[in-house]
């Protein structure tokens, strides 16, 4: 009877495991599908299918084919879902990625291993610098970039005392980091918390209370940044501190924060009112296919299926041409939302930042509008890491 | 287990190397699981807390190889100095662990031995250097100085294979010594053990420590299948799989560990390809083996081999 | 040391305690009278959340959602009783670990089926909104001061069931001496059945009150479980009076460890490290604490009598 057990355990295996097609474009896509962040990757998603849509569901004369996979927002479960893209899969591009953790884990199952891989999300200082490959690339942002270009918003209006909150992984490290680069003032407070299972901040802003700064600076991701906003106004702090934030306001939120996150003040690489043709089809069409705007991770998911289908009709199919795939993407010649933009050494964009505040559209929808431009044509810090050149 | 053994050979063969790696899993975790069922199946000592081993032997590793490729510090990379250091690492922590644990019993032992586990899971977070919340990376797996390349899979699926049969060997002689019968007597009746005269405390911690000492050495296997430590390891929901492979595969059994490892991975990735909503059937099959299936899977097997033969001989006999 | 800081962190560490409590009470009493171990506590915990979230959009009324909640919780749990896990209250703890963990799960997916896998979330009234002005200049978030008070009143009444009622006293002597009270002709499954449905009716008043604080969401219970769990075996298992006290102890070292820990630990180590530490570290006391009270006292700080 034991060996039964271990003839059908074999036998599963056998008819689980699938005949390999060829000549399709097989694109891994590692996101959070569930939980509180699911929203995240569900839009991703959503931005992904809209794009493939835009292409007739065709790169080239090529079929695709997409593996979502969810990660669960654990770098241990994430690794394990790219080990099986790679090795059962076999997929050609390995991307998505919402969290730097679950990044940096994944990495070295996919780089040197054939694929390449796209982060559609996540930007570590490391793998923007030290280890930056001729493999990978970003259709985002390095972390560190987005809250610089904050620092400068409040040097500009003259904050002196500054309270800072984040959580504690690899993504909030480098969002304060980024901050104290450029801010000039006194940072009088910080708290990193617990990630992801700190939702309650009431012992945090009881010290914010008590410190008294002049201002605010949170980075808080997904549901978390709900929480936070809703718990900053229970707490009475909304009106009297101001606050401002990194990546804590997006589309997914506010339909549900509403007047709370009204006239807050972010930085981004881009916002749904950017000013050019892509963007304009990008989100008019995603708002009739969803009935929603897009979130900042659903344009970078667009886009990193058009630097794909750049790299596969540049090479006219052949996805065994590594180097003319490769080639083809550092050009950045395709379709962006954020308008036309080049590469770094590091395959990271080189990016305009700018200010943006929540506001009420014409038919009453909160969404977010451009106030100024903070940064043109930003490189990350990390990229004088990087040997490489080309 | 001749089955087990060929799997690298059939995954190559029909080019599916995922499954070589899926295997992997299944035999470190097998290990790490008929390690806890010294302690829990034979001598009743339920530890909520045994993945801390995993995660001391997986930091071993972790740690090791960053100062080898950060620092050219050549022997932190050993494969066998990491066993060697994983296996007393986790040996000292059992003791510490042990000696305050063993004096509690039922649920506040399982609680106690959380709260440890749960100390050194935190440890892990908050320690910076190495990757905190975040983990680190592996970027080379343990180094057998030419005898051994652990970066080709199934070299490294051979070595897990290798350790598990040790590890049966080990403890199936284990439970048949006299060491073995006293452990398993104590579960039985303890105060009966002690007014014989045995010191039943040390014996216990001594198994305790053993058992830590080898769910050390699949930490180790487990940092080189996965090229990636994280606190995560040591989580207590990493402690509670231990458990529920046991008690699924069938407690106090030699292999009904292995049994419930290979079964709970099986069903894992057999029932997310059948369903995005495998869980939905998982949970109440945990359940009716339970309520039906006194001794897990293998006791279940085990009534099955029984039933067979009694058919078969009353076939003869007629 | 601010004194409104000290005094406002006093006042969190009690509103996370009250909510452990009222998770710990009902779990100490399954645990403690029917000898089950159940993990599935923590799914009731969050089918009270999903109930509050769904009935208060039904009926578009934060309170007529909680009334509505709260028996639809106790029915829930005693439809689980009844069908999954009266079967197992004569088996061994871990036979009844594998099988709760097995609810667990199918609870999760049962709940993702039916409310899809991103969460929910409970609009709260403008009156339990914002924050209301206490003594001294304090301001504390309405909403929260609710559930402190809520919890307290909870907690009194349930010590005036359990001491001063005939269903309490058969509590009691249960949780003393399971065998004597069956002898004595007692119907012992309709007791079980009670405690169950009033330990599920308490689990999913927490888990409203939690939800409007922490998000609705998919195994939302599971961290607060073993957190519960620290919480009844610091108290002793069976202890009502235990679980309370242990639970606002928890509370306030948890609490106290968030708030002040960083600046303590600033004083021997550099700030960086103090920064990146402190979390870990006040993550880490209540288990320090419990590891300390079971070596000190083995059956925790209030061990029911008999036996």
């Amino acid at each position: 009877m034991r060996k039964l057990f271990l003839w059908t355990v074999s036998l599963g295996v056998l008819i689980i495991s699938q005949a390999a097609m060829a000549d399709t474009v097989k694109i891994g896509f590692v996101t959070t599908l569930t939980g509180g962040a699911g929203a995240i990757g569900n839009d991703m998603r959503d931005a992904v299918e809209l794009a493939l849509d835009h292409l007739g569901r065709k790169m080239g004369s090529s079929d695709v084919k997409m593996f979502y996979e969810d990660d669960t927002f654990k770098p241990d479960v994430g690794k394990q879902k790219t080990e099986k893209l790679v090795k059962k899969d076999k997929v050609h591009f390995v991307t998505g990625y919402i969290w730097s953790h679950v990044l940096l884990a994944s990495r070295n199952s996919v780089v040197g291993k054939g694929p390449f891989m796209i982060t559609s999300n996540a930007g570590p200082g490391p793998v923007a610098g030290k280890l930056c490959h001729e493999d990978f690339f970003s259709t985002s942002w390095q972390n560190d970039q987005t809250t610089m270009a904050m620092g400068e918003v409040l040097n500009q209006l003259g904050i002196k005392n500054l309270y800072i909150m984040a959580p504690n992984y690899a993504a909030g490290k480098s969002m304060v980091a980024g901050v104290s680069r450029t801010f000039k003032g006194n940072i009088v407070g910080k708290d990193m918390t617990k990630f992801p299972a700190q939702l309650d901040f009431s012992a945090e802003l009881a010290k914010v209370r008590a410190a008294n700064p002049d201002a605010v600076f949170v980075f808080y991701p997904g549901k978390h940044g709900m929480q936070f906003f809703k718990q900053y106004s229970q707490a009475g702090l909304k009106g009297s501190v101001p606050l401002y934030s990194a990546f804590t306001v997006d589309s997914l939120s506010l339909p549900r924060l509403k007047d709370l996150a009204s006239g807050s003040l972010m930085t981004q690489f881009w916002a749904p009112d950017l000013d050019n043709p892509v963007n304009k089809r990008f989100v008019a069409d995603y708002r009739k296919k969803t009935g929603r705007y897009p979130t900042f991770y659903a344009a970078q998911s667009y886009d990193t299926i058009m630097l794909i289908n750049s790299a596969v009709t540049a090479v006219g199919g052949d996805l065994s041409n590594k180097s003319g795939m490769r080639a083809a993407m550092r050009k950045a010649d395709f379709p962006s939302i954020r308008g036309p933009f080049k590469y770094g050494n590091n395959h990271f964009p080189i990016q305009n930042f700018y200010l943006r505040k929540v506001i009420k559209d014409s038919e009453g929808n909160f969404t977010t509008s451009i106030e100024k431009t903070v940064y043109t044509n930003h490189q990350d810090p990390y990229a004088k890491d990087c040997k490489m050149s080309w | 287990m001749i089955g087990l053994g060929a799997v690298p050979l059939i995954a190559d063969a029909i080019d599916e190397p995922f499954y070589t790696v899926l295997f992997s899993r299944m035999l470190i975790l097998s290990i790490g699981a008929v390690s806890l069922n010294l302690i829990l199946g034979y001598g009743g000592m339920v530890s909520f807390g045994h993945a801390v081993y995993l995660g001391i032997g997986s930091y071993v590793v972790g740690i090791g190889t960053l100062h080898a490729v950060e620092d050219g510090v050549t022997w932190m990379g050993d494969g066998f100095i990491h066993m060697a250091v994983a296996v007393c690492a986790s040996a000292i922590a059992a003791l510490f662990i042990g000696a305050i644990s063993l004096r509690t019993r039922g649920v506040y032992f399982i609680m106690i031995t959380l709260a440890f586990a749960q100390m050194f899971y935190f440890i892990a977070v908050g320690n910076e250097s190495y990757g905190g919340d975040d983990g680190l990376s592996l970027y080379m797996r343990s180094d057998f100085s030419g005898l051994l390349d652990l970066s080709n899979d199934n070299t490294l699926y051979y070595l897990n294979f290798g350790f598990l049969i040790i590890t049966l060997y080990l403890s199936h002689r284990l439970i048949k010594s006299r060491f073995g019968m006293l452990i398993r007597g104590a579960k039985s009746n303890e105060q009966r053990m002690r007014s014989i005269g045995f010191p039943v405390f040390r014996y216990r911690l001594v198994a305790f420590i053993l058992s830590g000492a080898i769910c050390g050495l699949a930490g180790v296997l487990s940092a080189n299948q996965t090229d990636f430590v994280s606190p995560s390891v040591m989580h207590w929901t990493r402690s509670g799989d231990l458990i529920i492979m046991i008690v699924l595969g069938g407690m106090g059994t030699l292999f009904g560990p292995v049994i419930g490892a290979v079964a709970f991975l099986f069903l894992e990735e057999f029932l997310s390809e059948f369903t995005e909503y495998w869980q939905i059937f998982f949970g109440p099959l945990l359940v009716l083996v339970v309520i039906f299936g006194q001794g897990g899977i293998d006791g279940i097997l085990v009534r099955l081999d029984n039933w067979w033969s009694k058919s078969s001989l009353s076939k003869q006999k007629q | 040391m601010n004194w409104i800081l000290l005094l406002e962190q006093t006042l969190n560490g009690l509103q996370l305690g009250i909510l452990l409590f009222l998770l710990a009470a009902g779990l100490t009493l399954i645990f403690g009278i029917m000898d089950l171990i159940n993990l599935a506590h923590g799914s009731l915990y969050m089918m009270g959340a999903y109930f509050a979230a769904t009935f208060t959009q039904w009926t578009n009324s934060f309170f007529l959602g909680v009334l509505l909640t709260l028996p639809a919780c106790m029915l829930f749990g005693i439809i689980v009783e009844s069908i999954a896990l009266r079967k197992l209250y004569t088996r061994s703890h871990l036979d009844q670990v594998l099988a709760t963990f097995g609810l667990i799960l199918f609870f999760n997916e049962l709940v993702r089926l039916i409310w899809g896998p991103i969460g929910l979330d409970i609009p709260l009234p403008d009156i339990l909104n914002g924050s209301v002005e206490l003594f001294f200049g304090i301001r504390y978030p309405a909403f929260r001061l609710v559930i402190i008070f809520a919890g307290i009143t909870v907690a009194l009444l349930l010590y005036l069931l359990v001491s001063r009622t005939k269903i309490g006293m058969l509590i009691r002597a249960g949780a003393s001496n399971r065998q004597m009270v069956s002898a004595l002709g007692v119907n012992i499954n309709l007791l079980y059945t009670i405690v169950f449905g009033l330990g599920s009716a308490l689990a999913g008043l927490a888990g409203l009150m939690a939800a409007p604080i922490m998000t609705v969401e998919i195994g939302m219970g599971e961290g607060i479980l073993i957190v519960t769990f620290v919480v009844i075996v610091i108290g002793g298992v069976g202890s009502i009076r235990g679980a309370f006290v242990a639970a606002l102890l928890v509370g306030f070292i948890d609490t106290v460890g968030r708030s002040f820990l960083p600046d303590i630990l600033g004083l021997f180590v550099s700030n960086d490290v103090a920064d990146t530490a402190a979390p870990a570290i006040s993550s880490m006391l209540i288990y320090v604490l419990m590891a300390l009270i079971l070596a000190i006292r083995p059956q925790g700080l209030f061990p029911p009598k008999g036996v």
